[in-house]
């Protein structure tokens, strides 16, 4: 386990989940304690404005919406690497050497220039336009 | 007192929640036990001193990930009637498999053997691994990180760029179809688009129509 100074630091969020919890529980649980509750085949059946309902909601989407999902995916990725590097590479209080801070900062800009391939290629075969 | 007990609630809600992905009868709600495991996770982590990890763990995977895996699931037209016909049809099959399975780990397990020098290690941690945990006056996680991700470790680096980009351009392979007939805007076209392009002055003569 790691020390309790860097624990203490991370106590706030742990306190913030116990209020999300206590506040999640409680709406939960104070409705079934108070509201009233007279289910009637007619009251809880879904319903759809003016008409009976066509279908489930569970139906085929166009796949398009996944296309975004999965490129955001690979981009979110991207970002996880860069977030390491943007902090590290000229703070002078690592004291790094220059050698260091070039050849990183070179190594990321391939690394984009990956990236920048795949973002031609899907601009180009236009996935991102909207159909 | 505070962490321990901490790591027993992430633990024992992690160890749940990956047990109520498979057991959940609603495929949406096993994603949503599914968002909890990774939390849980995350939350193990901050306790193991691996902060950036978590929150990379909570970016990711609880914000991409996991949103993918409700939209795959809400996408799918699953049928609950359907899918519990053929429940005893299948399930000699479902059995014999699982035996197999059963019969395979305990070969494995049977067989399993400590090398010599495992409980020396236990015993003395590399050093290394202990000081990145103990220090505090050290970099931090995010710095310890970045100074050995881009220059030692240049090749995995690059190489995770590289399966990126397989991964972006197979996603679009496999998914994207260019449909035939459909209508679409073209800004540059409309903005381009001329005066004498758009209307004809026609002088009529009286008592004429227009042909």
């Amino acid at each position: 386990m790691a020390t309790a100074d860097f624990l203490l630091d991370w106590l706030p969020i742990l306190v913030f989940f116990g209020i999300a919890l206590a506040l999640a529980l409680g709406f939960l649980i104070a409705p079934a304690l108070i509201a009233p509750n007279e289910p009637d085949p007619e009251k809880v059946s879904t319903y759809e404005c003016g008409f009976n309902a066509f279908d489930d909601a569970r139906m085929k989407f166009d796949v398009q919406f996944y296309i975004v999902a999965i490129l955001f995916i690979i981009v979110d990725l991207d970002v996880a690497f860069l977030f390491p590097w943007a902090v590290t590479l000229f703070n002078p209080e690592l004291g790094a050497d220059r050698g260091f801070q070039i050849f990183a900062f070179w190594s990321m800009f391939v690394f984009i220039a990956v990236f920048a391939v795949g973002f031609l290629y899907e601009w180009k075969k236009g996935a991102l336009e909207w159909r | 007192m505070i962490a321990a007990a901490a790591f027993w609630i992430f633990a024992v809600l992690a160890v749940f929640s990956g047990f109520m992905v498979i057991a959940a009868k609603n495929p949406v709600h096993s994603v949503l036990f599914l968002i909890s495991a990774f939390i849980s996770a995350a939350g193990l982590f901050v306790l193991m001193g691996a902060e950036y990890l978590a929150m990379v763990l909570v970016v990711v995977y609880v914000g991409a990930v996991a949103v993918l895996f409700l939209f795959v699931v809400m996408m799918l037209d699953v049928d609950f009637v359907e899918m519990k016909q053929g429940f005893l049809q299948y399930m000699p099959y479902g059995l014999m498999i699982a035996g197999l399975i059963v019969v395979e780990l305990m070969m494995v397990v049977g067989v399993w053997a400590f090398p010599a020098d495992a409980e020396l290690a236990r015993a003395h941690p590399s050093p290394t691994a202990a000081q990145t945990v103990a220090d505090p006056n050290g970099p931090t996680n995010i710095e310890a990180l970045g100074l050995i991700l881009y220059t030692d470790y240049v090749h995995y680096f690059q190489i995770a760029g590289m399966v990126l980009l397989v991964a972006m351009i197979g996603a679009i392979i496999l998914t994207f179809r260019t449909r035939e007939g459909i209508k679409k805007q073209d800004a540059a076209k409309q903005i381009g688009r001329k005066r004498e392009e758009g209307y004809e002055l026609v002088d009529i003569k009286p008592g004429q129509g227009l042909s």
